[in-house]
């Protein structure tokens, strides 16, 4: 084959036939993962939309089986709705969105997710997303889309008008697909449950295909701070990333070029970057040829530049984490820590953990003012309509992975979470643990990373890339909320060891009197008299 | 014809030269053993009612008793046996003890039951009677013999045994031959019983699991403790007792408390030297005789009784397998048997303060062999008899200490 001919079969490839093509790196790999994917994106964009408008989030998932093999499913928010104008692109076009360009916390990042829901949809059932979307005081449109694959482009199908749409403002989204549906770890049903525990502000109300109804009612009323953006740090960008803000800035010297496009970079900062590249302060930036680039870039890696700022991260905070894992996780123990933010290749983050530990319903052991113990049955909380996160005493804990508040089901062994959470002496705390495994006991592990860039290791959004800052942050905080768990359990273990002391003084003591009486000719009652008030001393001299 | 030889012999015994009658001073039948008997229910009650004042007035009730081991013990030449140091356990009721602090008196109520009837309980029986005190009963003997040892050890304060609170051990003592008459008493109808021990034929008397009420005469002029039943039948197959006039008491290893006592008492209140005759080897030295002459750390709280300081160590020693040509007759030193010695030359207070032990001592482990007293076979069966028993008789005053 000569190049010519080659060159005729070189053709470009548009990123929507790339991932017609790799559908896994988006996580619709199989029927089970694509109906999970399609919902979760689908509930990202709405709660990111909401909150953004500083909507407290309801949302609803209705999901149909239409088919043997063909579902349907329905995300409806009431976010703030999408003008008209923009819902082909948003759901019709991969690539295509408010959030790749900018560094600020959400739960989407790329803008792949529900176009490539969209476009699964579609390549499974030829049938393309239908989009209601609202906002305040305008009509409600309704548009039927269909994506073009190799253009990347969508095409409008349908663009009414609805005149009588219910809600005020909002989206729905309904896609059809080929899908099965399973319950049990990894599913829809996981995945909305873990979401409610991270969100504890959102009403979520799900309609699976058995025709139940689940609804998660908030537990605060409260929304979570609004994330701020910021520029990007110089540590955190890359030579080619530089070499593209170069040539795309306004600005006229290369020392405000630093100043405008970064976080942290002040004249002083500018000006040592500068001077460490052997550069000129005033040179053009769209000028600077990729050699000197390639300095700048060094150069930056060379100079003292202070943290970015942390502001900008939204945790989901202690007291929220709180509500939501007792919210969600009947347990006998909650124990929540933070850390302060951190910052990997120039990118903030914060980790915060939750431990929900015990399962109530056992013989729950009191002790009373007297420090007597008593044995009560503890009355277990209804929430009948749950399935139980917390695993069997003898199971590996539940590992829920959290990033930007968005559950991640998939590739556990694969994240960095996993390996903090393994690389953490769970012995010190009260749970078992073998060699280089999860812990084992009744508990819930619930690992949270928010940052203004997550970095996944793949498009699916699956699994935390093992940065080392990150594990490091993840252990730390582990071992911070371990330790209450720790002293929980020993306080526990001693309370139980006790009572079991206890009974053997109940056990024993009216021996001493038997033998007593048998030797002193006691009377019955100065026996029980005796025994009584050596229970009686023994037991309160006993501090617990 | 038996009779008329017994005669014959018991003329004969009394003609050797150092043959002259010994009595205990009291004969022990008599209304002794009722004293002891109330002294022992009084203190058991003692016991009981400083456990229910404590109860009362609302304290931890606390018992106490010496420690026993041999760390715990001293060893003064001029006393002759091992002492308690001093060192007191107190049990004081708690959780933890709690259990051990129930059986510990309901065996005291056992005992006091047992006194007042004038029955007794071997270690095992007192195990079994447990067995009816739903969760409190024992679930090993081990357990109820160290509350049993316990229990003797509070009481060890007051004087009182074991034995006197009726617990006996399940073993029987050591066999007895020779010139002695054991005066006992017919438990049911309490009339005395005179045991001739030089009619016993080819057995032997037999020491009671308790001693303190028997009495005893004799014209024996020594006592020779045999650490083996091989050893003494011999002896008392050729009447050794009589061309002797000796009493041969047999220990069978380590002797018991009781053939402890019964030696004890021909050495005290017979007055009568006692000879050990053992193994050369650590442990018939190191445990057997040594356990004879001045008790056990074990027992630390009762040595003063079951002990004989008087004994001297006849053989066989380290000295004696050199000068009797027994080294092809002997055996390698085993490891234990080495450490035993090197521990008994370390931490045991009765070699330390013998000087002529340590030497003997150094001496075995240095010839790094051992020999049993039917070694002396070697020479033939009853050399033992005519040639080394009366060679080191001669010598009596040179004995080990």
């Amino acid at each position: 084959m000569t190049a010519e001919e080659m060159g005729k079969q070189q053709k470009e490839i548009s990123v929507s036939e790339f991932f017609a093509k790799n559908r896994h790196l988006l996580g619709f790999d199989n029927p089970r993962k694509a109906l999970l994917t399609t919902i979760k994106e689908a509930v990202d964009n709405s709660l990111d939309a909401c909150e953004e408008a500083g909507i407290a989030p309801e949302i609803l998932i209705e999901v149909q089986q239409i088919a043997e093999d063909r579902f349907r499913v329905a995300v409806q928010d009431n976010g703030p709705g999408i003008v008209k104008e923009q819902i082909p692109r948003i759901f019709g076009q991969l690539l295509y969105g408010s959030k790749f360009h900018r560094l600020r916390q959400s739960r989407g990042q790329q803008g792949i997710g529900i176009s490539a829901a969209g476009m699964y949809g579609q390549m499974t059932t030829g049938m393309g997303p239908r989009v209601i979307s609202k906002v305040k005081r305008r009509k409600a449109h309704r548009y039927e889309i269909h994506l073009d694959l190799t253009k990347n482009r969508p095409i409008v199908g349908k663009d009414e008008e609805v005149e009588d749409w219910g809600p005020s403002h909002g989206t729905r989204v309904e896609i059809d697909l080929e899908a099965t549906y399973q319950r049990g770890l990894r599913s829809v049903d996981d995945y909305l449950k873990q979401t409610a525990v991270a969100n504890p502000h959102c009403r979520i109300e799900y309609r699976s295909p058995d025709a139940e109804a689940r609804i998660y009612e908030p537990a605060t009323k409260e929304l979570p701070p609004k994330a701020l953006e910021i520029k990007p740090h110089p540590y955190g960008v890359e030579l080619g990333q530089l070499i593209k803000m170069l040539r795309d800035t306004n600005s006229r010297w290369l020392s405000g070029f630093l100043q405008e496009e970064f976080c942290r970079v002040g004249p002083k900062v500018a000006k040592d970057i500068i001077q460490e590249a052997k550069l000129g302060e005033r040179s053009y930036p769209t000028r600077i040829a990729r050699d000197e680039a390639d300095q700048l870039y060094r150069a930056i890696q060379k100079t003292k530049i202070s943290a970015p700022p942390t502001d900008c991260l939204a945790p989901i905070r202690e007291e929220q984490i709180l509500a939501g894992l007792q919210k969600e996780a009947d347990a006998e123990f909650y124990a929540v820590a933070t850390r302060a933010p951190s910052v990997y290749r120039g990118n903030p983050f914060q980790i915060e953990v939750g431990i929900a530990w015990g399962k109530p319903g056992g013989a729950e052991l009191e002790v009373d003012e007297r420090g007597r113990i008593h044995s009560t049955k503890k009355k277990k909380r209804g929430t009948a309509d749950t399935e139980d996160l917390l695993g069997n005493a003898d199971e590996p804990v539940r590992l829920l992975r959290f990033a930007n508040r968005v559950p991640l089901l998939y590739q556990q062994s694969a994240c960095a979470v996993t390996k903090a959470v393994m690389q953490t002496t769970w012995k010190n705390y009260g749970l078992q643990q073998s060699r280089g495994a999860l812990p084992v006991g009744p508990a819930v592990l619930l690992v949270h990373i928010a940052s203004v860039w997550v970095p996944f290791t793949s498009e699916s959004k699956e699994a935390i890339a093992a940065y080392p800052e990150i594990v490091k942050e993840v252990k730390l905080c582990l071992q911070e909320a371990g330790r209450k768990l720790g002293a929980f359990i020993r306080k526990g273990r001693r309370v139980s060891r006790e009572f079991e002391k206890r009974g053997y003084i109940d056990k024993y003591l009216p021996h001493i009197g038997i033998g007593l009486q048998e030797i002193l000719g006691l009377s019955d009652e100065k026996r029980d008299e005796a025994v009584e008030r050596l229970r009686d001393s023994m037991e309160t001299s006993r501090s617990i | 014809m038996a009779a008329r030889k017994k005669t014959t012999k018991k003329t004969a015994t009394k003609a050797a030269p150092s043959a002259r009658k010994r009595t205990t001073e009291s004969g022990r039948a008599d209304g002794s053993t009722e004293r002891l008997a109330r002294t022992t229910l009084e203190s058991i009650d003692e016991v009981a009612k400083d456990v229910y004042t404590q109860i009362e007035s609302g304290r931890m009730p606390e018992i106490s008793m010496p420690q026993r081991n041999l760390k715990n013990v001293k060893f003064d030449r001029k006393v002759g046996y091992f002492e308690l140091a001093g060192n007191v356990k107190t049990r004081t009721l708690e959780v933890n003890s709690v259990k051990t602090f129930a059986q510990t008196v309901r065996l005291m109520a056992l005992a006091k039951e047992m006194v007042a009837s004038d029955d007794f309980a071997t270690k095992r029986e007192a195990y079994y009677v447990s067995k009816n005190w739903a969760e409190a009963k024992f679930n090993e003997q081990r357990e109820s013999d160290t509350v049993l040892d316990d229990i003797e050890g509070m009481f060890a304060f007051k004087e009182i045994t074991r034995e006197h609170l009726r617990f006996v051990p399940e073993e029987h003592g050591g066999s007895v031959v020779g010139p002695l008459t054991v005066i006992d008493r017919d438990p049911e109808t309490l009339e005395p019983i005179r045991s001739d021990c030089t009619a016993m034929g080819s057995g032997a008397y037999t020491v009671p699991s308790s001693v303190d009420h028997l009495g005893m005469e004799t014209t024996a002029s020594f006592v020779l403790a045999i650490e083996t039943g091989g050893m003494f039948q011999r002896l008392n197959h050729h009447r050794y007792w009589r061309t002797a006039n000796c009493i041969l008491v047999e220990m069978g290893g380590v002797p018991t408390r009781a053939t402890r006592r019964f030696v004890r008492r021909l050495s005290e209140d017979l007055k009568l030297p006692v000879f050990a005759f053992v193994d050369c080897d650590p442990y018939g030295i190191c445990n057997i005789y040594r356990t004879l002459k001045v008790g056990s750390g074990q027992s630390a709280h009762v040595n003063a009784r079951f002990c004989v300081p008087q004994a001297a160590y006849l053989g066989v020693t380290p000295q004696d397998i050199e000068d009797f040509g027994l080294h092809d007759a002997t055996h390698p030193l085993l490891e234990v048997d080495v450490k035993r010695a090197k521990d008994a030359l370390k931490n045991d207070p009765f070699f330390k303060a013998q000087p002529k032990w340590q030497a003997a001592l150094k001496q075995m482990l240095k010839m790094g062999v051992r020999a049993e007293q039917q070694a002396f076979a070697k020479w033939g069966l009853n050399f033992v008899i005519e040639e080394y028993l009366p060679t080191k008789m001669k010598a009596a005053k040179s004995f080990l200490p």
